[in-house]
């Protein structure tokens, strides 16, 4: 105990600054100013996993450590979509999971925003025109922004989310 | 009668005013340990003002106690503000005692577990289940302290306790009060599901005990549940701090006194929230069917603090 | 045809309920008839004591009937049900051997007849035999004692026992104590005499049920406070020490069986058995301040079990005119097949959830005032400065802590199975609320229920009235002013009037706050969370076996339970499992170690004792002769 809580403080803060430029796609439909407003500070985001190799879910789980740390920006992962603000979606929606993906939508209260993260589940990506796929998450839920990448990295998938609140480079990226 | 209105608005205000603020600086100084630069201190404020703002889903399978039951929650522990000392030597509410306390406490958890089996879930249903064994195991450990707690200040009210304390000082360093600390400070995790008990930030349902219950509460519902619940932490820190380290408590309530009041309690609440923050960062979640050997060692330290009381007066 | 009978009684239910009120305000009077009952005459006596236990017996009695003008059909039972309510009114009035024993005996069979309810089938039968043995065991140790009481001082009547009392010799004391304890005990399912009374209130219809668990238990109660504090006073600490042990040994063993309950009503009887054991606590203690000379300590644990008693009587009557609703409407008592209630039953639901709240000692409601007065009373114990006491105190506390957190658990399972989520048998599904008789006697109930919570300091002083007068001794074990009631010595003080306005108000401050805060606080209606499963179906709902689990690990050592899986696999292959039945029943303990071993020997002796029947007439002339014999030296 005595010894990671020494190795812990030796080691110090490791996050790394953040600065959004990202080559993200925003649809926009539902992006108002007044959904940035009230996300700004605190989004929650519940992750779905609708028939993805895992290659983004890892990349996913990046943003929770220490080194890019998504909670210092008000982001935040939750188990359950009804406390979830926004959806973030990776893999192609497969069949199995088309249905299981609109009943997380439809669990989560409004105001709500979709991510799809990825390339899968922009279009199907490497899956598309397959049999088991029903074809990216815009095919089952409306979608508000799209992350590229297969898989994105950990930068790109805070960049992109910081950029659909609207948060600004500056003194809030810098602490 | 204006005086009393004041102070009872000024321990509501300070009460759910400040829980959000030591749930957020718990979690930045739990962050912090680990590396990570974490959330912003005030971060609780801006979830719990986005919550209000947020739709609520509610399932047709639900019925009126799972929409009651944050209210009831939030009136518990807007009771047992009144019942806590927290800046002065006595309570707002002086007839109450330790007893009603810890029931107000169980009113809540009585009500959230029925919220928990309402909505038909197997999640809901294992957390309430979970939730109520734990805090059944952790009542005797409970009474059992105060009475240790009751057999040296001869009053289980905690405006006589306090008053004790104030006379005689050197009780708070009686080993045997150190001991009582240490079995209600067990019990708070237990109570308020923090580390070793309950992983608060898990997303795993089959490892969660409150959040299990919670996860069907959405909009305001859910941020009342979760305002509920870090005031229920506040006021078991409040208590912690202020029973077993009664110094710094003006007994009559002018300004100064108030103010020199607040910045000790600031102070002592501050150890304690870096001392939990530690503690959650270096030990790791025990199996949940580890727990009620936890409790049974917190129960046989309040039991040594009772037995304390006869051979360390 | 039977509705204006019930009706009849209801009435007098209430008027008797009023009397007994009026004799706790302290109108005494006495009654002799000398011809009805032999050996003394029909000897009735009202004082503080018996007004309590009148005032309990007409209320109740009066709930229960205004329930079964709409809950009873058949004509059969009728007649055993006032004689019931009849006995158990005379037993607490009464003040002579005779008319005590006769009236106790009454109300037994009258029970008995009720449990069995004329049915014809295995479980009923043997419910209704072990009431029988058991009572009748109960009966036979009352007889003892009294005739040995009375073979004594010479005189049936009790107001001559309660002079003779401080003159008795030790052995005789002890002797007596011993007997007359264990027929209450029994009769008050006291561990381990406490088998009969999940027969036989489960068995029994509900709102028999309700007067047995609420009424007639008490009414050992009232037997042991009689022979403890007044027959035989002052008697030694064993006596005191005992009670409190056996108290807090019931709460929990009985708190611990209802957990793991999955029948309703059997639940609700070891739920009795436990608060049994919190009132005999509250006694246990009382006889231990008395003898520790402490007086205003013994009046308080005596209000304390007084008002746990009254309580009792409430919430349970309340308890199990509920569950006799939903065990109607469903025509199951397994809480396996429940479910969803709550939006099919809604004023039982209502009702029920307040009987639960209150059996759960929460704040404001009357279980709590009792549970905390207990709990002040225990705390209190250094105060008498001999250690062992203290330490009996100590345990004792931990014993009622425990117990009212497994309560709270239990009746979180109890209500939330049954009236909760979605109905788990079609029989649930098609559930209809009660009839108007039955929603008004539950409604006073819950009413009731409120009130004494409520109503504190009005009851805490007529309760240190009936302590005064039991114990002879006056003294200020509470001191009332205004809303607030404390206790001796400033230890502790409540006000519940308080609680509940502060409670009241901290339910409309977040309304307050979320309407100034411009929360919009919409809703929408949604299917429940599933992890995105496509079918909810109330299989997927915890069951009542399912929410005990934790408990019956962590006890496992007094459960012992034993696991046993039935598996109907697939005849090509034993890899396809077609049905699994899983049961994980706990054992019955005393059953085995303790029952089974006596019944045994019994009918070994049984065994030798058979040798006398030869069926020679020449043996039994005899034994006649040698009887006689035997008679004459003897005298």
């Amino acid at each position: 105990m005595i010894r990671q809580l020494r190795l812990a403080l030796r080691t110090g803060i490791v996050t790394e600054p953040a600065a959004p430029d990202p080559a993200l796609e925003t649809l926009g439909r539902r992006l108002s100013d007044e959904v940035r407003r009230l996300f700004g500070r605190s989004l929650h985001i519940r992750q779905v996993d609708a028939g993805s190799c895992n290659g983004c879910e890892l990349e996913i789980s990046g943003l929770t450590g220490p080194h890019y740390d998504l909670e210092r920006f008000g982001l935040h992962f939750v188990a359950s979509p009804r406390h979830a603000d926004c959806l973030l979606v990776t893999g192609p929606v497969t069949r199995s999971m088309a249905e299981a993906l609109r009943r997380t939508w439809d669990a989560t209260p409004d105001p709500k925003l979709v991510i799809a993260a990825g390339d899968c589940a922009r279009d199907g990506g490497l899956f598309a025109g397959s049999y088991a796929v029903v074809g990216g998450v815009a095919a089952v839920v409306p979608v508000d922004a799209i992350i590229p990448g297969c898989p994105p990295s950990p930068r790109a998938l805070l960049e992109g989310l910081l950029a659909v609140i609207a948060r600004r480079a500056g003194s809030r990226a810098r602490r | 009668m204006t005086r009393e209105l004041g102070l009872v608005l000024l321990q509501v205000v300070i009460v759910a005013g400040g829980a959000p603020l030591l749930v957020g600086a718990l979690r930045t100084m739990k962050a912090r340990l680990v590396g990570r630069r974490g959330p912003r201190v005030l971060q609780p404020y801006a979830d719990l003002a986005k919550l209000l703002r947020k739709d609520a889903v509610v399932s047709t399978t639900t019925s009126w106690i799972f929409r009651v039951t944050p209210y009831v929650l939030i009136a518990s522990m807007l009771v047992a503000a009144l019942i806590v000392p927290l800046l002065l030597a006595r309570p707002v509410l002086d007839f109450a005692g330790l007893v009603l306390l810890m029931y107000l406490f169980v009113l809540g958890t009585f009500f959230l577990a029925l919220a928990g089996l309402d909505a038909g879930s197997a999640f809901g249903g294992m957390g309430s289940s979970r939730e109520v064994a734990v805090a059944a195991l952790a009542e005797p450990t409970i009474m059992v302290a105060i009475l240790a707690l009751a057999l040296r200040a001869e009053t289980t009210n905690l405006g006589g306790i306090m008053a004790r304390f104030a006379e005689a000082p050197q009780l708070a360093a009686n080993p045997g009060h150190l001991l009582a600390f240490a079995a209600l400070f067990l019990v708070m995790l237990a109570e308020t599901g923090r580390l070793p008990v309950d992983n608060p930030a898990t997303h795993l349902e089959l490892t969660m005990i409150h959040e299990a219950m919670v996860l069907e509460y959405s909009g305001h519902y859910l941020a009342l549940v979760e305002w509920a619940s870090a005031m229920k932490l506040f006021l078991f820190m409040a208590l912690l701090a202020n029973l077993f380290f009664p110094w710094g408590m003006p007994a009559v309530p002018t300004l100064t006194a108030l103010a020199i009041g607040a910045l000790v309690f600031a102070g002592k609440l501050a150890v304690l929230t870096a001392g939990l923050a530690v503690l959650e960062t270096a030990i790791a979640k025990l199996r949940l069917f580890r727990v009620p050997e936890m409790l049974a060692g917190s129960f046989a330290l309040a039991l040594l603090s009772v037995l304390a009381v006869f051979l360390l007066p | 045809m039977t509705a204006p009978l019930y009706a009849i009684v209801t009435g007098f239910g209430l008027v008797a309920g009023s009397v007994g009120i009026t004799g706790v305000l302290g109108l005494t009077w006495t009654l002799r008839v000398g011809a009805i009952v032999p050996l003394g005459g029909l000897a009735l006596e009202m004082d503080p004591l018996a007004g309590l236990f009148l005032a309990l017996v007409g209320f109740s009695v009066a709930a229960s009937s205004c329930y079964a003008v709409g809950y009873v059909t058949a004509r059969r039972g009728a007649g055993a049900y006032v004689a019931f309510a009849l006995a158990l009114g005379v037993v607490p009035l009464a003040a002579n051997a005779m008319t005590f024993l006769l009236a106790w005996e009454v109300m037994s069979l009258a029970s008995w007849a009720l449990v069995l309810d004329g049915r014809d089938d295995v479980p009923s039968r043997r419910a209704a035999w072990v009431y029988a043995v058991m009572t009748h065991a109960g009966l036979a140790c009352l007889l003892a004692g009294m005739l040995l009481l009375a073979s004594h001082t010479g005189t049936l009547h009790f107001a001559d026992w309660r002079a003779a009392s401080p003159t008795l010799p030790a052995g005789l004391r002890n002797a007596v104590w011993f007997l007359l304890a264990v027929g209450f005990a029994s009769k008050a399912g006291v561990i381990p005499l406490h088998v009969w009374l999940p027969l036989a209130h489960s068995a029994a219809p509900s709102h028999v049920s309700a007067l047995m668990s609420g009424v007639m238990i008490k009414l050992g109660v009232y037997g042991l406070l009689r022979a403890g504090l007044e027959w035989l006073a002052p008697g030694p600490a064993w006596w005191g020490g005992a009670l409190l042990i056996l108290g807090a040994l019931s709460a929990v063993v009985g708190i611990l069986y209802a957990l793991v309950d999955a029948d309703l009503k059997r639940l609700l009887a070891f739920s009795s058995i436990d608060n049994v054991g919190v009132i005999l606590i509250g006694v246990g203690g009382a006889l231990l301040f008395v003898r520790a000379e402490a007086e205003s300590l013994a009046a308080l644990a005596l209000i304390a079990a007084l008002y746990h008693t009254i309580n009792h009587a409430a919430f349970k009557t309340l308890l199990f005119l509920g569950a006799g609703a939903v065990v109607h409407a469903t025509r199951t008592r397994s809480m396996e097949a429940y479910g969803g209630l709550i939006k099919r039953m809604p004023w039982t639901a209502a009702c029920f959830l307040a009987g639960a709240v209150s059996i759960s000692a929460l704040p404001p409601l009357n279980g709590f005032v009792s549970e905390w007065l207990t709990f002040q009373a225990l705390l209190q114990s250094v105060r008498v400065a001999q250690p062992g006491v203290s330490l009996i105190f100590a345990l004792g506390t931990a014993a009622l802590a425990l117990t009212a957190g497994l309560t709270a658990a239990c009746f979180v399972k109890a209500f939330g199975i049954t009236f909760l989520a979605l109905p788990r048998s079609d029989a649930a599904e098609h559930a209809h609320d009660a009839t108007v008789s039955m929603r008004l006697a539950m409604a006073a109930l819950a009413v009731a229920c409120v009130a004494l919570g409520l109503g504190a300091t009005v009851i805490v002083p007529a309760l240190a009235n009936v302590a005064a007068s039991v114990l002879g001794a006056p003294s200020e074990p509470t001191h009332v002013a205004a809303l607030t009631f404390s206790v001796v010595g400033g230890f502790a003080s409540l006000s519940p009037v308080i609680v509940a306005a502060g409670l009241v108000a901290g339910l409309v401050a977040p309304v307050v706050f979320l309407v100034a805060a411009g929360s919009p606080r919409r809703a929408r209606a949604g299917e429940t969370w599933g992890c995105g499963r496509i079918v909810q179906t109330p299989r997927m709902e915890y069951t009542a076996g399912a929410f005990a689990d934790p408990f019956k690990r962590v006890f496992r050592f007094f459960y012992r339970p034993v696991k046993r899986i039935d598996l109907e696999v697939h005849p090509e292959s034993r890899f396809f499992v077609r049905r699994m039945e899983y049961a994980n029943p706990a054992r019955a303990l005393f059953d085995e170690w303790l029952y089974r071993p006596v019944l045994r020997g019994m009918r070994a002796l049984a065994g030798y004792a058979q040798a006398l029947q030869s069926g020679n007439a020449a043996a039994y002339l005899g034994y006649i002769l040698a009887a006689l014999l035997a008679l004459l030296v003897l005298r």
